[in-house]
């Protein structure tokens, strides 16, 4: 991830003479390298094998792999609107996400002077309160005799008996609040870098300071974007906590379904391949994604 | 000039400023609530998503709730000790990584980052789908919990500590060396203080995503019910206000870690500086 590594690399290089043999590297990353090689990467295999268990079975009688491909198809045909809806719900909360938090970042980096270490632990410390409370919270900012939906009355944005709670307005509006800071860090980290000097000579030669943030800022930050941007989504497009609790049975997102699925159906082969279904569609979208943007400065 | 005339000229000549704070102002609104309900007398009213009456019957009886401490006793127990592994194992990596060359190097940085970048709900049922095949279906609770924690704190953990490690300047190291301080002695008084902050820095994340984690937690949880889960398993009914005394407690806490550690290290730097 360039934005969060890239200062890491410069130094890499001089520091490596301290201490040590060709094997002592090997030996610090033993455990850590074992820990996700048997909790992270093996699952993914029985996640597969899940998704690709005979239908039949039940978690009393046990599963067996038959290679039952058909899971796939059965399972895009029943739950395709909570795929794109994931889709479209997490897209629209990273670009929201990134038109904010490039605000709160830009100002970070460059109008914050001497408070900057002060705002950036204000930009974390939401996560020290638990992600079901705050979003437990905006229920009740956004209930139905609050004062948003008051003022939105009032302005005839909602008619007088309109609501926000269980609409996508709600769970997209807590998607965005809860992954901001998943896209400020980035973008300030990769904001930060950028020498100001570019910048007020852009402004010399003439650019308008609208010229020089589109031909100069934006270019520089791209990575931070890209990272932000993909911290944001990957996450999003997975959730169901915002769906569940601020959105109706007309919001259900992807992992609501994977979810009951898992928890309450005890469905292991369908939910195993919904589960297979949204990494994939997750993987092929950031491909592309980064593809088009065209940095090669990813992880 | 009146206040308000004065407070639109900053804002005139401060507009991103000013934006960027609207926008931090707006992350903090929920956490008002949250501190807000906590002296919330809910009343004989059913409506918990209502500020009703004040009262400190909430901080005066923080475990009311049946099983709600019990809940939290579990979420702390086991935050620490996937704290205290996924620190330890992830200085370990951050070492390695970082102060030396080896094949394989830029796999492991890409290894470390895909937990990061996984939605959780496909990690916690790849986890599941991995317990239940291993038979361990029956016995979902504490440690698988535990096992799943230390999974995805780990990379949080060798990034932070990484990315102090790869900021230190090495010549403190040479001169160490040169004042004839052995590797280990070097290692012990000079680096390992230095980067102390960015372990204590890892700790503090590791443990906030254990405490807060659900997702995950849920799906390997078995019978056992974390402080997320008992929250969760509330708001079906109607979530007791004593969860926000909780809430505010464990964003106290934080808070003035935080701000302890950032004054300890100013005070630090100036003693060094005199």
């Amino acid at each position: 991830m360039a934005a969060i590594t890239a200062p890491a690399r410069a130094t890499e290089d001089t520091a490596k003479r301290v201490g040590g043999g060709r094997w002592t590297a090997y030996w610090l990353l033993a455990p850590g390298a074992l820990w996700l090689l048997l909790f992270f990467v093996v699952p993914f295999y029985s996640l597969v094998s899940a998704s690709l268990f005979d239908p039949n079975g039940s978690v009393l009688t046990g599963y067996d792999v038959t290679y039952h491909v058909g899971n796939f198809g059965t399972a895009v045909k029943n739950y395709y609107p909570e795929l794109l809806r994931s889709l479209w719900y997490a897209g629209l909360a990273t670009l929201v996400c990134l038109v904010i938090g490039y605000v709160l970042a830009y100002a970070i980096a460059f109008k914050a002077g001497r408070w900057r270490n002060l705002l950036l632990v204000l930009v974390i410390a939401p996560f020290f309160t638990s992600f079901l409370l705050r979003t437990l919270s905006w229920k009740l900012i956004l209930s139905d005799h609050g004062f948003i939906v008051d003022l939105f009355q009032k302005v005839h944005i909602l008619g007088s008996d309109g609501r926000l709670l269980n609409t996508w307005f709600a769970v997209v509006s807590g998607i965005v609040y809860n992954f901001l800071p998943f896209m400020v860090l980035p973008l300030y980290a990769s904001l930060e870098k950028i020498d100001g000097r570019l910048i007020e000579a852009a402004g010399d030669l003439y650019a308008s300071p609208f010229t020089a943030f589109f031909k100069v800022t934006w270019p520089l930050s791209l990575p931070g974007v890209v990272a932000g941007t993909l911290l944001t989504f990957i996450p999003a497009a997975g959730d169901f906590i915002n769906a569940q609790l601020l959105g109706g049975p007309g919001q259900r997102m992807v992992g609501n379904v994977i979810q009951s699925l898992f928890t309450s159906t005890q469905d292991y082969a369908a939910a195993g391949a919904l589960s297979v279904i949204l990494m994939a569609l997750i993987v092929g979208l950031v491909l592309v994604y980064i593809r088009k943007v065209g940095t090669e400065e990813l992880v | 000039m009146s206040l308000v005339a004065q407070a639109l000229r900053w804002t005139k000549a401060h507009l991103v400023l000013a934006l960027g704070i609207v926008v931090l102002v707006y992350m903090f609104v929920p956490i008002a609530v949250v501190v807000l309900m906590s002296f919330n007398d809910p009343g004989k009213s059913k409506n918990v998503y209502r500020f009703h009456d004040f009262t400190l019957h909430n901080w005066a009886h923080p475990c009311g709730p049946a099983g709600m401490c019990h809940a939290v006793g579990i979420s702390v127990g086991i935050g620490l000790l996937a704290t205290l592994v996924a620190t330890i194992i992830g200085t370990m990596a951050a070492f390695g990584l970082v102060r030396h060359e080896f094949r394989g190097r830029s796999f492991a940085n890409t290894v470390i980052f895909l937990p990061m970048a996984s939605p959780e709900i496909v990690m916690g049922s790849s986890l599941l789908a991995l317990f239940v095949a291993r038979g361990f279906g029956g016995r979902l609770g504490f440690w698988t919990i535990f096992i799943a924690h230390v999974m995805f704190c780990l990379s949080f953990v060798i990034v932070t500590v990484k990315a102090r490690l790869s900021g230190l300047d090495d010549n403190l190291e040479q001169a160490a060396m040169d004042l004839y301080a052995n590797e280990r002695e070097t290692f012990w008084r000079v680096t390992f203080p230095l980067v102390l902050p960015g372990i204590l820095a890892a700790a503090l994340l590791a443990f906030s995503l254990s405490f807060d984690d659900f997702i995950i937690t849920n799906l390997n949880a078995g019978q056992t019910t974390t402080f997320p889960m008992f929250v969760w398993g509330a708001a079906q009914r109607g979530v007791p206000m004593q969860v926000n005394v909780i809430g505010t407690v464990m964003f106290l806490i934080a808070i003035v870690l935080v701000v302890g550690g950032e004054v300890n290290n100013r005070r630090q730097t100036r003693a060094l500086a005199r």
